[in-house]
């Protein structure tokens, strides 16, 4: 059986003047329908660009240098702009970090709807705005019928967002992709947020890739995850399995970093030392090896692969 | 209140922020007239905490609510409409800049960004110098030399980048720097707004250690401004939440997170995520924060409280304390109407 989406040994590399940098270095994953796939890491991980990549968004000088990434059997990281366009917002939607960004300021929301649906459909104005209004009530807008005619502007944040999500549900997509989709709102807001992705998927059967560097937020609504370093995946299996038994050095300290996990308040939190190395200047052998309390000789030479370790979950280490 | 070991204390503050522009932004047209009218954000309300030597009280709170003002206000960067600031039991709201330079010793201030917060035309020594040179004229250079690498070595930057500058650096590396630039003159109050929002987890969590090795080792006192609750929990003696510019509760953060009264307080816990456990039951808030140019009457909270009824609508609740010293502004606490 086929997978609604499959990312194989994808490579991803950005031209620069003083040659090729590589932002993701070979991951594969899949997906199918109905499942939450978490993607976790710190800024520079390289979440995003993966899922910039599934809808061929990537820009220049970023380019695939390697891999596939096959959507319902189809091949779509060979596909021409045109026929990517059929897809992008259609089939796969994406919802990005910063809702104030995402709207356009000087239109107003119903504007910006009955826009993406005539873009996807053959669909009268009248008929679009209906679908528009039906969406906003799906993400529980209060009084649709006067937030559909007013300007972002008028909206709070987590209104906003809540927009945001009502729009890459236009066109019924197949999978949704957030970026970062609470990142700039309150916790209060945020956890709205996230009830509300929840409850789309489950009664839509949707699927939905969260891309997000909060442990919290990926454990409580994805069933499988993924956790980036360095541009590939270092850890990937069911989210409950990884939260409380991490494989990998490094998922591990980023578990045990976050305060009120493991240790008690006011003792000092378990750190990782140093930092993620710039994607210049990866270290040999494993990218991890200068951070990691495990490290031998053989981590500074050969690259880890995924292996399986426990319970399906993969991780990419020497030492597990 | 204990007087003696009180460092900082604020009484009835209130910070309003004009925002209606200019004479003909104010012009408005009313019942066939042509008037004035003034917009005015109403940031603090009414706040008053004291801080005692040698803890770390944490404002906690959403976006808006008033924190970052509060810690302006203390640190005397914005006067306040009314009210009183105390420091060391000296009134410091209302000193000239002369009046105030012994107390900017004394106090420092740790910003959120540090991309923002180091001049990026500055090396690291220079950064680290100019504090010391301005309030101590009469320190030779071997002596800021040997000052700025002791506290250098202290954040852990290394000292053979005394002569970069902050865009060599990562987000990391330059929260190190402001906080050396905050130690140097040896405070002994640092007030610390959102010092670790900006950086990734595993960064988070060795600035987090930093500082609290600084407290120890200093005997520093903390006023912590965040909204990141699991932060707090981690760090802080006592807490205090605000909601639209008003303190809501104010407890010791062993018993706000066990035990938690102000119904805003219940909601804000019940929605942190927290890592390998399922949502919990979340509590619910009805509708949005109001804006803090039109607050609500009475209490500011009462719109989206399940628990209001019609004294919250009219009169603001007062701070009571309660017998395990929890204070908490609620007339639905003070009236025995929450069964926990």
């Amino acid at each position: 059986m086929s997978h609604l989406l499959e990312v194989h040994d994808l490579e991803v590399k950005f031209a620069l003047r003083t040659g090729d940098i590589t932002a993701i270095d070979g991951i594969s994953f899949t997906l199918d329908k109905g499942e939450r796939l978490g993607l976790v890491g710190e800024s520079g991980a390289g979440k995003s660009v993966t899922g910039f990549s599934i809808i061929n968004l990537i820009s220049k000088p970023g380019y695939i240098s390697k891999g596939k990434i096959l959507f319902e059997g189809n091949e779509i990281s060979s596909y021409s702009d045109e026929k990517m366009r059929k897809i992008r917002g259609d089939r796969i939607s994406m919802i990005f970090q910063d809702p104030m960004m995402t709207l356009n300021p000087v239109f107003t929301v119903g504007f910006q709807m009955i826009e993406t649906i005539q873009a996807h459909r053959k669909i009268s104005k009248a008929g679009a705005r209906e679908i528009a209004l039906e969406k906003l009530k799906k993400v529980h807008i209060p009084s649709p019928e006067q937030r559909i005619d007013q300007y972002p502007h008028e909206l709070s944040g987590g209104m906003r967002q809540r927009i945001i999500i009502a729009i890459s549900l236009l066109t019924d997509p197949a999978i949704i992709i957030a970026d970062e989709p609470t990142t700039a709102l309150d916790v209060t807001i945020q956890a709205e947020i996230m009830d509300l992705l929840q409850e789309l998927c489950e009664s839509d059967n949707m699927t939905l890739i969260l891309i997000t560097h909060d442990l919290g937020v990926v454990s409580q609504v994805t069933e499988k995850m993924a956790v980036m370093y360095a541009g590939k995946i270092i850890e990937y299996g069911s989210t409950d399995q990884i939260v409380n038994h991490p494989t990998h050095p490094y998922t591990e300290g980023l578990i045990k970093s976050i305060p009120g996990s493991v240790i008690k308040p006011g003792e000092d939190l378990v750190q990782i030392p140093g930092m993620m190395p710039t994607l210049t200047n990866i270290p040999p052998g494993c990218a991890f090896n200068p951070r990691c309390y495990l490290r031998q000789a053989i981590c500074t030479e050969k690259t880890p692969e995924l292996k399986d370790v426990s319970n399906g979950v993969l991780a990419a280490c020497h030492m597990r | 209140m204990n007087v003696d070991n009180t460092i900082l204390s604020i009484k009835n503050v209130v910070k309003h922020f004009d925002i209606s522009g200019g004479f003909l932004d104010k012009l408005r047209f009313k019942n066939g007239r042509i008037c004035l009218e003034k917009i005015t954000v109403k940031a603090v309300n009414d706040v008053s905490l004291f801080i005692k030597k040698g803890e770390t009280l944490s404002v906690v709170g959403e976006s808006g609510c008033g924190k970052s003002t509060l810690a302006r206000v203390v640190m005397g960067l914005y006067p306040p409409n009314s009210g009183q600031v105390y420091y060391g039991g000296k009134r410091i709201d209302s000193l000239t800049h002369e009046q105030m330079l012994p107390f900017r010793k004394k106090m420092q201030m740790i910003f959120q960004d540090p991309y923002a917060s180091l001049n990026p035309r500055k090396t690291v020594q220079q950064t680290l110098e100019e504090p010391l040179r301005f309030h101590h004229p009469e320190l030779s250079n071997s002596e800021i030399k040997d000052k700025i690498e002791l506290v250098m070595e202290q954040v852990g930057v290394d000292q053979a980048w005394i002569k970069r500058y902050p865009h060599e650096f990562s987000g990391g590396q330059r929260q190190r720097i402001s906080i050396a630039r905050g130690l140097i003159l040896d405070p002994e109050f640092i007030v610390a707004d959102e010092p670790v929002s900006a950086l990734d987890v595993s960064i988070q969590a060795q600035i987090l250690n930093l500082l609290m090795k600084a407290g120890r080792e200093r005997d520093l006192t903390y006023l912590f401004i965040t909204h990141d609750l699991s932060v707090v929990r981690h760090i802080s003696t006592r807490v205090a939440v605000m909601y639209l510019g008003t303190i809501c509760e104010l407890a010791k953060a062993e018993d706000l997170f066990a035990d938690p009264r102000h119904p805003y307080t219940k909601a804000l816990l019940s929605a942190i995520p927290v890592v390998g456990e399922k949502r919990a039951k979340q509590i619910k808030l009805k509708g949005e924060v109001p804006t803090p140019v039109h607050l609500p009457t009475g209490c500011v909270f009462h719109a989206r409280c399940v628990y209001a009824n019609e004294r919250c609508t009219q009169q603001i609740p007062e701070l009571l304390t309660l017998d395990n010293g929890t204070c908490v502004a609620c007339h639905a606490v003070e009236e025995n109407r929450i069964v926990s």
